[in-house]
């Protein structure tokens, strides 16, 4: 009875809420709606990955390319942050001294790092690699500079020109330094979360299972870790959530994800309301995306 | 997200000592006993000084306005914001004007709930490229990776550019200005683009200015004017004819030096009805019935302030250009007071 109560309570407050800004909102002048979508960009993107992207698409499309940009940074993201946390939690309990003071310096280091100084950081340091002309080359078609790693494509070699490079596949410095940034501060967490997990496990198991034989690795992989899996399973996807969350950074140091396009286009049509209420649906949505996920798959190694 | 709690924060929570919307900005601004002036930190236009006092071209305008209203250019309060925030601050009552280098246009006039005032800088955008590339005009940039400020009309102007003449620019789009300045130090970008004014502020920040040049090409024209909210026509007339004094004043002869000696000795019948001493021409509601003698003698008049601010012995060394007045070739031109 108490919960239905507050259930009523809190919807009155958001239609109160939800009212309150409508009626100030239409005071103001303001209109909401969603044209704007099927207008023009006249703007260009930088990075489009996969898709293409020109000033005559519209808005619709702009959004897109930086979901898609957001969404190529969150996968990769957490697919690197999942394996490096892993790696350094394992190796900080290692009996190794010299492995266990390095991951721990790792893991205080970059935890007690601002994630947006470590972007800046690694964006400034990413600035300092050759210029176009003077770039690396180990092998044919292959160039580091500053204007980032670009890579034979199936079809073609990148090219150099006048100002840098075209053609082939190419990872621009600012999606690097996004990505370097926070597979590095998440993974610092993530290896928190493994080591927790790992060390919970009672340490009889470990002891039986010398006791049966098994190798340090051979006990890690069939005993500790899929009993640890359990407890960081939950944790795990909550970081991966923070990562997603934290990707928006990117509008710092100039990568094109969608929070930066919804910015601009917010700008330039004053549709700030509307822009900012699909970022929400786009944030709300991957993270429970991910929460559900990680919970069928909790499900499955609890069962 | 500052700027969406902002806007939700006004919408929520509307009346909270902000300019009502729709409400007299002038009887807000009376019972504050200061104006509060939107704008945007760059050297030139708006600076702190070591006594967190505000200087500059934008800075000087908006001031004139606290000045007319209170003789007192204390009375004016300044509240720095991003080009993406800025309008949320004008539209939620945060300020009474936004003087910060908004460029007048079309869409921006006709469908959101703001009037532009008077033009007071007639400026254009351009590109800025270091001198080691040898590009010497703004199609010789075809190919290049190009860093633009976020939220401003030069992203678009931008890629209108490349479109009209059949070039490609590769975009960087940063928000902060002081990102893409070091970004172009770096190299990471062959240029970067910005109104004229805006490229010669950012030339001043630059360890190492004469390594750099703005090619002369302008590829838009960036009418700036300050931005009041509609639907209060009484301020608005405020601040037009508080922006255009300092442009009557040059016409008149009239500058900060020699405004006193005016007041008292003039006999030219314009001068009388401009500096109030014939009352009648510049009396309005709230303002001081001297109020354009006031703005002369603290703030200056268009060449005093654009001098002080932006001119060749300031870091920006600007030239006039077609900021000059009509009669002198350029674009300045002051409707009568009378």
């Amino acid at each position: 009875m108490r919960r239905w109560v507050w259930i009523i309570v809190g919807i009155a407050l958001v239609v109160w809420g939800l009212r309150n800004a409508a009626a100030n909102l239409e005071a103001r002048g303001l209109t909401i709606g969603f044209e704007f979508l099927t207008q023009p960009a006249n703007f260009a993107i930088g990075d489009t990955g996969w898709l293409k992207f020109a000033p005559d698409d519209t808005m619709g499309r702009a959004i897109i390319v930086g979901l898609l940009n957001t969404a190529r940074v969150a996968a990769l993201g957490c697919l690197f942050a999942l394996i490096v946390g892993f790696v350094v939690g394992i190796s900080r309990l290692s009996a190794n001294p010299t492995l266990t003071g390095l991951t721990r310096a790792y893991v205080e280091i970059l935890r007690s790092t601002p994630l947006l100084l470590l972007l800046l950081f690694l964006s400034a340091l990413l600035h300092g690699l050759p210029t176009a002309d003077h770039a690396l080359s180990p092998l044919p078609g292959v160039f580091l500079s500053d204007r980032g790693l670009y890579l034979p494509s199936l079809t073609e070699l990148p090219r150099h020109t006048r100002f840098g490079f075209v053609g082939g596949t190419e990872l621009s410095p600012e999606l690097a330094a996004l990505l370097m940034a926070l597979v590095l501060h998440q993974s610092a967490h993530i290896s928190e979360v493994v080591r927790g997990a790992i060390l919970a496990v009672p340490k009889g198991q470990t002891e039986a299972a010398h006791a049966l034989g098994l190798s340090r690795l051979q006990t890690l992989r069939f005993v500790i870790v899929p009993q640890a899996l359990r407890a960081m399973v939950p944790l795990l996807a909550q970081n991966c959530v923070s990562l997603i969350k934290n990707s928006s950074l990117a509008v710092a140091i100039g990568f094109p994800d969608v929070v930066s396009v919804l910015n601009t286009i917010g700008n330039q049509t004053g549709h700030n309301v509307e822009t900012m209420l699909i970022m929400v649906v786009v944030y709300l949505s991957a993270s429970l995306t991910v929460a559900y996920a990680m919970g069928r798959y909790n499900a499955r190694i609890t069962a | 997200m500052k700027k969406f709690l902002l806007l939700i924060l006004a919408a929520g929570c509307a009346n909270t000592g902000a300019a009502p919307p729709g409400g007299s900005t002038l009887k807000a601004v009376r019972a504050r006993g200061t104006v509060k002036c939107g704008i945007t930190a760059g050297t030139g236009f708006a600076t702190p000084d070591d006594a967190g006092q505000w200087h500059g071209f934008d800075v000087d305008f908006c001031r004139a306005v606290a000045v007319a209203l209170f003789n007192d250019p204390s009375k004016a309060v300044f509240l720095p914001y991003t080009q993406q925030q800025r309008f949320s601050g004008i539209l939620s009552g945060e300020v009474d004007i936004l003087a910060n280098g908004t460029t007048v246009t079309s869409s921006r006039a006709l469908q959101r709930p703001f009037h532009f005032g008077p033009i007071y800088l007639y400026d254009g955008q351009g590109f800025m490229v270091p001198k080691a590339s040898k590009v010497t005009n703004a199609k010789g940039l075809d190919g290049a990776t190009v860093c633009v400020q976020q939220g401003t009309t030069t992203e678009l102007n931008l890629a209108d550019f490349a479109r009209k003449n059949k070039v490609t620019f590769r975009p960087v789009v940063i928000e902060d200005m002081r990102a893409a300045v070091a970004a172009l130090a770096a190299g990471r970008c062959d240029a970067l683009t910005q109104d004229f004014a805006g490229l010669a502020t950012t030339r001043s920040m630059l360890q190492h200015p004469n390594d750099y040049v703005v090619l002369p090409d302008f590829i838009s024209k960036e009418p700036i004017a300050p931005v009041v909210r509609a639907g209060d026509d009484q301020w608005l007339e405020i601040v037009n004819w508080v922006f255009r004094a300092p442009v009557e004043a040059e016409e008149l002869g009239i500058n900060q030096a020699n405004v006193e000696q005016f007041q008292t000795t003039t006999t030219d019948p314009e001068i009388r009805r401009f500096l109030g001493l014939d009352p009648g021409a510049i009396t309005g509601d709230g303002l001081d019935p001297q109020w354009t003698a006031h703005v002369i003698a603290r703030v200056g008049n268009y060449a005093d302030i654009f001098d002080r601010d932006l001119g060749p012995k300031t870091p920006l060394g600007m030239d006039r250009g077609v900021n000059k007045l009509w009669n002198a070739g350029g674009l300045l031109y002051s409707p009568p007071f009378r």
